[in-house]
């Protein structure tokens, strides 16, 4: 009787979970166009960010988003770091890295100056990424009412978040259905919620030039290219230390899996004589 | 159980230390010596997961407080910087998050074991009853819990529930105003919920003492429901023999709890809460953490006024009579054979009954239209029909199976069983 409990109860379970994952994904099919999967190396528990693309994706990120987009939790420092975009074993502490320190150096951040005079000066590693706007409101009267949203989480604060943004940024190229009303100064891009954006067109072909290095071999800037690129780029700001994680993770499991099995052969051995 | 303890002290300190504080007495007395019945399955190995479970909760929290700043400013920000700058502090943060998870999933296994074998009746009322206690402190913990980081669920999903204090008729208003600290979930709200977080979980450790002092008295109930008549023949000292099976089992369970934290940490959390919270805009779509979606769909399974009472109250009663009506149920439940083992009726509606509440959880994720909210209402009959119909009628209507004399003839017969099972199975040579 004990394996039929044990059998139907799970059997039981699988059935209504599934039921509620077929449910939810209809839900959201009902609402928006089923994301395009952006299939990027980073994903799973295997996956790892491609060092190039994480570079490409920050140079879109910094030539075209950054224009309108925060990313309010970066540091330029960040970008340094272990699995990041530009890191350097040789600079364990990202804020010595010479290459971070020329990226940080090509924003001019506004701070005060020890004598109290406001200043403008060259941003230095430890600065945070500025911002284009200084206030919400400066946001959204620069676009038309809509405040862009911080990049820094938004992959993790989207459903499918990679997917999301891959298919959004490639998806303007689709003709709206005839009975749809695109209101002046709106975009239509079906993966919107609504299909109706207020963000333009945001990348064209060959808008960034790559540079021509060993890891960009046969790379071309296409709209498609370039939304992966970025994506990638994303993704890994969303969760900076998801690699290492992955990795720490298999160590974890190996630990926790062998003791599993070291308890099992005791408890084994513990109650080889009795009856139950 | 408890009876004559079986303590030697061996060294001089121990015998000074006994009759002053005896302290090790206890300990031998119940961690060690402890009669635990030889026959208990897998199912019964989650009060020593759950335990794991508070303790893991405590310390990743009493660490992540030393980082977090309760200011509706500042408390996103602080939680992304615990996750980006803090040594480990992803670790610790998602160690927390899907701790929860995964003590309610723990939690809900306990007490549909306890309904299956029927571990809250006689002698055992007491202990059921603090084990409801502990579920509802722990629910009220999670729900503040999430509150915490600041992101559109947190401030959405309190403002949500917090309004459930408002539908008290006359009073219900001024009390809202009261608890919140103001006229709106704000800093004043998101500063207590973080002071009561802090402090629930110690009053649930103090309970589970109380659960487990309950539970050590007349010990543990088994898969027979039938009591332990030989203490020699039909029990273990708790040490080795349930230690090592508990910590197989904690093993197991934290080989699934690692799997989330490393591999899927956002997967049992919703999207939303990492967009900071903003009382301009609200979500299309406000749900609770997957563990409180039953109750959730309670809540808003009442959607019509009965007679004085209007829906939006009916539903709070609903909600809490959902979870205070398990307090009754030692004394709604009428068979006199603790087991659904031998109870084959009964067996069926208890899967009945598992399946309606997951049910519920699906209805709880569903946007409050039909035809979601007729099967919620269903759902939530059926979730109360069980303890006010079923368990009193069936006890008296039912034809049980006789369950076995003692613990030490059910485990004579499975023995017989599994040797013609096998004898069976191994062709003559």
């Amino acid at each position: 009787m004990k394996p039929t409990f044990a059998r139907r109860f799970i059997a039981g379970v699988l059935g209504l979970v599934s039921v509620v994952a077929f449910t939810s994904s209809a839900q959201a099919a009902g609402e928006v166009k089923h994301p395009r999967a952006v299939n990027g190396t980073w994903e799973g528990p295997f996956g790892r960010f491609d060092r190039a693309q994480l570079q490409r994706g920050f140079q879109v990120y910094k030539e075209v988003c950054s224009g309108c987009h925060s990313m309010n939790l970066l540091h330029y420092r960040n970008l340094g770091d272990e699995h990041g975009p530009f890191y350097d074993p040789k600079y364990p502490n990202p804020n010595e890295n010479p290459v971070i320190k020329a990226i940080a150096a090509t924003y001019t951040v506004k701070a005060v100056d020890p004598d109290g005079n406001e200043e403008e000066r060259p941003g230095l590693p430890s600065d945070k990424f500025v911002s284009p706007f200084e206030t919400r409101a400066q946001a959204a009267a620069a676009n038309g009412g809509a405040v862009p949203p911080d990049m820094s989480a938004l992959i993790k604060a989207r459903h499918n978040g990679g997917d999301y943004v891959y298919s959004l940024l490639s998806g303007y190229d689709q003709t709206p259905p005839k009975d749809k009303k695109i209101p002046e100064g709106k975009h239509y891009n079906p993966y919107m919620p609504g299909g109706v954006i207020a963000m333009g067109p945001p990348l064209v072909d060959d808008q960034v030039t790559y540079a021509d290095t060993e890891g960009n071999k046969g790379i071309k800037p296409t709209v498609d290219q370039m939304s992966h690129d970025v994506v990638a780029f994303l993704s890994w700001a969303s969760e900076p230390h998801q690699t290492q994680r992955k990795i720490t993770g298999f160590g974890v499991m190996a630990f926790l899996l062998v003791l599993t099995i070291l308890l099992w052969f005791s408890y084994r051995q513990v109650w080889r004589n009795v009856e139950h | 159980m408890s009876g004559p303890s079986s303590y030697v002290p061996k060294s001089d300190l121990e015998k000074w230390l006994d009759t002053r504080l005896p302290i090790m007495r206890f300990m031998n007395d119940t961690l060690v010596d402890f009669p635990t019945p030889k026959n208990l399955n897998y199912w019964y190995t989650f009060g020593g997961i759950l335990a794991v479970c508070l303790a893991s909760q405590i310390i990743t929290g009493i660490i992540l407080a030393m980082h977090y700043v309760p200011h509706v400013d500042m408390a996103f920000n602080s939680v992304e910087r615990i996750m980006r700058d803090v040594n480990y502090g992803w670790l610790i943060r998602f160690m927390h998050s899907n701790g929860a998870s995964m003590f309610f999933l723990a939690v809900y296994i306990h007490i549909f074991r306890g309904l299956y074998y029927g571990s809250y009746k006689a002698p055992r009322e007491i202990l059921w009853g603090l084990g409801v206690i502990i579920f509802l402190l722990m629910i009220i913990t999670a729900f503040m819990g999430y509150v915490l980081p600041w992101g559109q669920m947190s401030l959405w999903g309190a403002t949500v529930i917090t309004n459930i204090v408002g539908a008290v008729p006359f009073i219900g208003d001024s009390i809202k105003t009261w608890l919140l600290g103001g006229f709106a979930v704000d800093n004043a709200t998101l500063n207590r919920f973080f002071s009561l977080h802090y402090l629930l979980p110690f009053v649930i450790a103090g309970v589970v003492v109380l659960h487990i002092w309950a539970l050590h008295v007349p010990g543990n109930n088994n898969p027979t429901g039938v009591e332990v008549q030989d203490v020699k023949k039909e029990t273990l000292p708790f040490h080795p023999y349930y230690t090592i099976k508990d910590a197989f089992a904690i093993c197991v369970f934290l080989l699934i709890f690692a799997g989330f934290v490393f591999f899927g940490p956002n997967t049992l959390g919703h999207p939303d809460n990492y967009i900071p919270a903003n009382n301009q805009v609200t979500p299309s779509h406000i749900v609770p953490e997957w563990y409180l979606l039953p109750f959730y769909a309670i809540l808003r399974a009442i959607t019509f006024d009965i007679l004085i009472i209007d829906a939006k109250f009916g539903g709070v009663i609903a909600m809490g009579g959902a979870i205070l009506i398990l307090f009754a149920l030692p004394w709604l439940d009428s068979s006199k054979i603790k087991s659904m083992r031998y109870r084959p009726v009964a067996r069926m509606w208890w899967f009945a009954f598992v399946l309606n509440f997951l049910m519920l959880a699906v209805c709880g994720a569903m946007p409050a239209e039909p035809p979601w909210t007729v099967i919620s209402l269903i759902c939530t009959i059926f979730y109360f029909a069980y303890f006010l119909v079923v368990l009193p009628v069936l006890g008296v209507i039912e034809k049980p199976q006789t369950p076995p004399a003692s613990i030490a003839d059910s485990i004579l017969q499975s023995h017989k069983k599994s040797a013609g099972v096998s004898a069976a199975a191994v062709p003559a040579e």
